[in-house]
């Protein structure tokens, strides 16, 4: 590998942004395919279903082996909401490999004896989320069913493009809320990435069987190709 | 988690940048019970020294002194091991899986 081509990997993977090394095995030959230049190279499609998976591979092209080597960012998960189904969700969530960080003003909630192991953020969304750098590859819930603390967590989730954005409460509730993020500025693009009511639907019941059915949907929103993703 | 490399090719760009011969090893394939997938990577430097893995522990050693020559040599090269591979019995995978990795020289 080139040193230049190294700088521009790791300068690729310090953004959070994803890149693709293409290195023809049998001579070393070998380029690095940026996130925008993606859609126009000739491997694209390839491309775009390793990345997808998240996973490394070789592929044959005019009889040549190439090997796409994958470099994605390491997905995020904000959980607004300090509650019993963060409880369950964030351990969830890191053992399935998410950075997770759970944010709450509420101190009775947010505190280390109900979670031990997961940086934890007492403050308000608007100074708590910021400093997080949310991003493309962040999955975002918002679960405290208070539209003081959900409401403005979910306009800085549209602002920085969350690949999964889900909100916990009913299809009324989810009514009433489209309703005041659209008073607030939102469009109905932003309404329509809302996934809510939250998770699949798996007839979870219990907070841990919530927290699956979340992190079941975030999976699926992460893995299935766009159009079969809903 | 495990998939994390990150620190890994960091180390290789400060150490080429700091006048290091460096080689990077990458498995490119994965047959059977492999303990690190394609993707997985292994840094080397001219003294020896190494970052990141490629199996269980179980090659490292020989890919660390292959990796040493194609620091010398720039020549990129593709080493397979596995149970059917001549050299088994010294450095084959426990697992019973066979593994394809890619050393080439950063420069």
């Amino acid at each position: 590998m080139k040193l230049s081509t190294l700088t521009e990997l790791n300068a690729e993977r310090a953004a959070r942004r994803p890149a693709i090394v293409v290195t023809d095995i049998s001579s070393g030959e070998q380029r690095l395919v940026k996130a925008a230049d993606f859609a126009a190279d000739p491997l694209r499609d390839a491309l775009a279903k390793q990345l997808r998976m998240g996973k490394s591979g070789s592929v044959e092209v005019d009889g040549k082996k190439l090997f796409l080597n994958v470099h994605a960012p390491t997905a995020k998960l904000v959980i607004v909401g300090a509650v019993h189904i963060s409880q369950a969700l964030a351990p969830l969530a890191r053992s399935l490999g998410y950075d997770v960080t759970v944010v709450d003003p509420r101190t009775a909630f947010a505190s280390v004896e109900r979670f031990p192991d997961v940086p934890l953020i007492a403050e308000w969304p608007e100074l708590a989320l910021p400093p997080l750098n949310v991003d493309h590859y962040t999955a975002f819930v918002a679960v405290t069913h208070d539209p003081k603390i959900d409401d403005p967590a979910l306009l800085h989730a549209f602002a920085r493009d969350c690949f999964y954005i889900g909100a916990l409460g009913s299809k009324k509730t989810h009514a009433r809320r489209a309703d005041r993020l659209k008073a607030q500025g939102a469009s109905d693009s932003d309404i329509a990435k809302i996934h809510a009511p939250i998770g699949l639907a798996i007839g979870a019941v219990s907070p841990s069987e919530i927290a699956v059915s979340i992190m079941a949907e975030i999976t699926a929103t992460l893995r299935l190709p766009k159009a079969s993703a809903s | 988690m495990l998939n994390r490399d990150d620190d890994i090719l960091q180390a290789a760009e400060d150490w080429r940048n700091a006048g290091h011969g460096v080689a990077l090893a990458t498995v490119v394939e994965t047959w059977g019970s492999a303990p690190r997938p394609a993707g997985s990577s292994l840094v080397i430097n001219d003294d020896g020294t190494f970052l990141g893995s490629v199996s269980g522990g179980c090659v490292e050693g020989a890919v660390v002194t292959e990796a040493l020559d194609v620091i010398q040599s720039g020549e990129p090269k593709l080493l397979e091991f596995g149970v059917a591979d001549e050299t088994a019995w010294q450095v084959g995978l426990s697992c019973g899986g066979t593994i394809r990795v890619f050393v080439e020289k950063v420069d």
